[in-house]
């Protein structure tokens, strides 16, 4: 186990905000609270997979509602710790290791209060390996982990628990309890063994995150562009760049659809997003889809989320793959571009 | 006619402008009390072409005179921050993620209240009257002058934000209030930032404000006197007082816009080379590119709209070395001080003006004294310098196409004629003086930044309304009606919301009405 403490937050939550793929929270106020988290209690200690004892208790910490009303509405920062001593008490038994859900630049940090405040280690991992917009889209899914019980708690002191038949039906009833909680909701779930933390999450994405955060600093100062630099980090390419020339926004009451055309270099890029970057095309043509990673980055290579695309932003456009579990026929059926209403193929970036 | 004045950290330019030509430019001396430097570059137009007070339409000043206080932490008032939110934000109070010093100065009273909108203006929770109150009582014993109050969706509703300055006025009745919900976009932390800035520099506003009134008075000028804003467009003396931090960038939005307007370009980059720094922002359809992400002043994070400018410490007063390293340019200039201390001038440091001087590029002070520095290092250093900016260039393109490029500045005789990636270098008449031009040719605008409940059979309704207001806020800034655009519509539904409620976002912006405009009231 390694300590983490709040300078490398700041790595962790601009890595994150790269590898959440235009969604997963804002990385600013996930950074913020994290910090404070970590100035009053102390370093989190992280632990790798491997570390993990088979009978450890593991449970999954994430943010759920609107990105954007969380830039106005900012946490009370109990709200993590809330959602899981509510698990925690349902379950019945201590709970000894916490992990994000996903991989974000608010939701990577997501755990941190929790883990420094009641003395946890966080696992360096997640259950998705980047961000997308449902709860049932964790390898959890494609291994029976449920998401049972699952805990949803707000800032005024209000926590719910759902006992659900599914990972789908956790999607729903957990998205219904948080609209009413005014869109921004912590939750705790998928509770499993520490056997089954090892063989099911996606190891190392908090490393992961926190070396592309560095990354990003050191090539800027080197003034190397930072978006290639980012591009082969993750073994992926640049797609397009180019100017953002019109942003559409699709009128759905659930999620933050919509679609940016780009022009640059003689041709143009369509980005089609559901909080999260789903598709890249180059001239009409599928380059880059779910679940491969699409990260869209400012010429600093700063990552954009997908609700602050406009008019006149210069981007790059980046394509990396995704873990190879989503690759599996099963992961496919669960986040891949059927799972979206598509009816292209998905077709591996990095030709695999 | 009308007068354009830039005030500068070492010069105060001013030009008379009639239509698109311009009669008269000075440039003098910027003096710490900004109004003499104003009235001594009155009289410098008045010498260079006579004209009729009474017949200045108006008078357009862009001033770096705020940001700079800030930047050094001098004249800012006692000021507190109080927010309305609670039990949520609670986790990040106000002036979290602040620098310590600028903190410290102005006292960083912080006061987390009750109150605040959820996304869809229900009440998170009920205003706390007593609670106000007990505020109002802490900040009258700590002799707090301004207040900025914050609440969370204050752009959904603002009433709890003006009936917190209420009870907090009828307890303090001298208290200064600026409020969140006129000041920033969308972003809790960012919106209270800015505002608490511009809480910090309204007693220097209003000194301000009196002293350009007094000189113009002075000076036998009753025209209406505008401040530039950031986004190049302007706001009248009244609205300054209230809102000084709307002129945070426009120096270099004032000599973007100027060189466009010398240039008759609408793209292209423009570079902005002054005494201490050179600037390098990009022009589309004629206004400055914005910047996209969070803007940084003196440390703070805030969501204004700035121009996307890089900004690098070379200018005429660079102090110029030699090293084992290699020559270096900069970053530290002598500023107002090149008069002094410059070789031309009789002065004992190497700056980048003596070599410009060496070189016979300018005629300033006396090239004798300069006629024996060595030939290579002149030409080193003008190969650093156009190295520089070449690179500064390249890093604001998006595309490999051609880029005219504008040279402005009193510095840009340093440049040379042929800098690397640059189609076309055009140096237009009178562009020492863009950045008083751009105050001089300044527009007006307004915007509309706000969540919407959009019936999707209604959609179409609800974003002309949005339209509308955004275009009655410039016509009532002073915009000419039948020159006002919109030039900005952006609609973000906020995710997972019911009701389909949607943030948007217009802008237009006009051209001053000029020929008609009233006389100023307080003169």
């Amino acid at each position: 186990m390694r300590e983490i403490g709040a300078d490398e937050l700041r790595h962790i939550a601009r890595g994150a905000a790269i590898l959440g793929t235009g969604g997963g929270g804002d990385p600013y106020i996930g950074r913020l609270v994290a910090e404070q988290a970590v100035l009053e209690y102390g370093p989190v200690l992280v632990a790798e997979l491997h570390e993990v004892p088979d009978d450890a208790l593991v449970a999954g910490i994430g943010m759920i509602g609107a990105p954007t009303v969380m830039i106005e509405k900012l946490p009370a920062g109990e709200e993590a710790v809330t959602a899981f001593l509510t698990l925690q008490r349902e379950i019945g038994r201590p709970i000894t290791h916490v992990l994000p859900i996903e991989v974000g630049g608010m939701n990577s940090l997501a755990p941190f209060p929790v883990a420094a405040s009641l003395g946890l280690p966080v696992l360096d991992a997640d259950c998705m390996g980047r961000a997308f917009p449902m709860v049932q889209m964790v390898v959890c899914t494609l291994d029976g982990v449920l998401a049972r019980p699952l805990a949803v708690a707000d800032e005024k002191g209000n926590s719910i628990v759902l006992d659900v038949h599914d990972n789908h039906w956790a999607e729903r009833l957990a998205r219904s309890a948080t609209i009413g909680m005014g869109c921004t909701a912590l939750m705790s779930s998928f509770p499993m063994s520490g056997k089954q933390a090892r063989d099911i999450t996606i190891p190392g994405t908090l490393t992961l995150a926190a070396k592309l955060g560095r990354l990003v600093e050191r090539v800027r100062q080197q003034h190397v562009d930072p978006c290639q630099a980012i591009a082969s980090f993750l073994g992926g390419e640049v797609l397009f760049t180019g100017k953002v020339v019109d942003v559409m926004r699709a009128n759905d009451p659930g999620f933050a659809k919509g679609e940016a055309r780009l022009e640059g270099d003689g041709a143009s890029c369509r980005l089609e997003f559901q909080n999260e970057h789903l598709v890249a095309s180059r001239d009409g043509e599928v380059v880059a889809s779910v679940p491969d990673l699409i990260c869209v980055l400012d010429a600093e290579g700063e990552p954009v989320p997908a609700e602050r695309l406009r008019y006149g932003q210069r981007v790059a456009v980046l394509g990396a793959p995704c873990h190879p579990r989503w690759r599996t026929p099963e992961g496919l059926a669960l986040v891949g571009p059927s799972a979206f209403g598509y009816s292209h193929a998905y077709s591996p970036l990095g030709g695999q | 006619m009308h007068i354009g004045i830039d005030v500068g950290g070492t010069n105060t330019d001013a030009v008379l402008v009639e239509g698109r030509r311009v009669l008269a430019e000075c440039k003098t001396t910027t003096t710490a009390d900004v109004t003499t430097g104003i009235v001594n570059a009155l009289n410098g137009l008045q010498a260079a072409q006579n004209f009729e007070p009474a017949a200045v339409n108006a008078v357009m000043i862009g001033t770096t005179h705020f940001v700079n206080a800030v930047v050094e932490g001098r004249g800012l008032a006692q000021t507190a921050a109080v927010r309305l939110g609670l039990p949520a934000t609670k986790a990040l109070p106000p002036f979290v993620d602040w620098p310590q010093r600028l903190r410290q100065v102005i006292g960083g009273h912080s006061y987390l209240c009750h109150g605040g909108y959820e996304y869809d203006g229900r009440v998170i929770s009920p205003l706390d009257e007593d609670e106000l109150r007990g505020v109002a009582t802490d900040i009258a014993a700590k002799g707090v002058r301004s207040v900025a109050i914050s609440s969370v969706f204050s752009l959904v509703n603002g009433d709890l934000e003006r009936r917190a300055a209420e009870i907090l006025t009828a307890e303090v009745p001298d208290l200064l209030v600026s409020f969140s919900h006129e000041i920033g976009r969308l972003g809790l932390l960012e919106r209270e930032n800015a505002t608490i800035i511009n809480a910090a520099l309204r007693e220097l506003a209003e000194q301000i404000a009196d002293g350009l009134t007094e000189s113009l008075t002075a000076q036998g000028i009753d025209a209406p006197l505008y401040l530039s804003q950031n986004d190049g467009t302007l706001m009248d003396l009244e609205y300054a007082r209230c809102y000084p931090v709307a002129t945070f960038s426009s120096g270099p939005t004032n000599s973007m816009r100027g060189g466009a307007f010398l240039s008759g370009l609408d793209e292209c980059a423009v570079i902005d080379v002054g005494g201490t720094t050179t600037d390098v922002g990009m022009l589309h359809n004629g206004f400055p590119r914005e910047a996209s992400s969070e803007v940084m002043i003196s440390g703070v994070r805030t969501n204004f709209r700035m121009p996307d400018v890089l900004s690098i410490g070379l200018g005429g007063g660079s102090v110029v070395r030699e090293q084992k390293e290699g020559i270096s340019v900069g970053p530290d200039s002598v500023g107002y001080r090149l008069a002094q201390q410059s070789l031309v001038f009789g002065g004992d440091t190497l700056t980048a003006t003596d070599i410009a001087v060496a070189a016979g590029l300018a005629e300033i002070g006396d090239p004798g004294l300069v006629k024996n520095l060595d030939r290579k290092l002149v030409d080193a250093v003008l190969d650093h310098v156009c190295e520089q900016i070449a690179t500064q260039v390249d890093r604001m393109r998006t595309s490999p196409a051609p880029l005219p490029v504008v040279l402005v500045g009193g510095g840009s005789v340093l440049v040379p004629d042929e800098v690397e990636g640059v189609s076309e270098l055009i140096r237009p008449e009178h562009h020492a003086f863009a950045n008083a031009i751009g105050a001089a040719i300044a527009q007006v605008g307004g915007e509309v930044d706000r969540v919407f409940t959009i019936d999707p059979n209604r959609r179409d309704e609800v974003l002309d309304s949005a339209r509308q207001e955004a275009v009655d806020k410039a016509v009532a800034a002073g915009a000419r009606a039948d020159s006002v655009r919109i030039v900005e519509v952006e609609e973000i539904p906020l995710a997972y919301l019911p009701g389909n409620a949607s943030r948007v976002r217009a802008r237009a912006v006009g051209d001053l009405v000029l020929e008609d405009a009233p006389r100023r009231a307080r003169a």
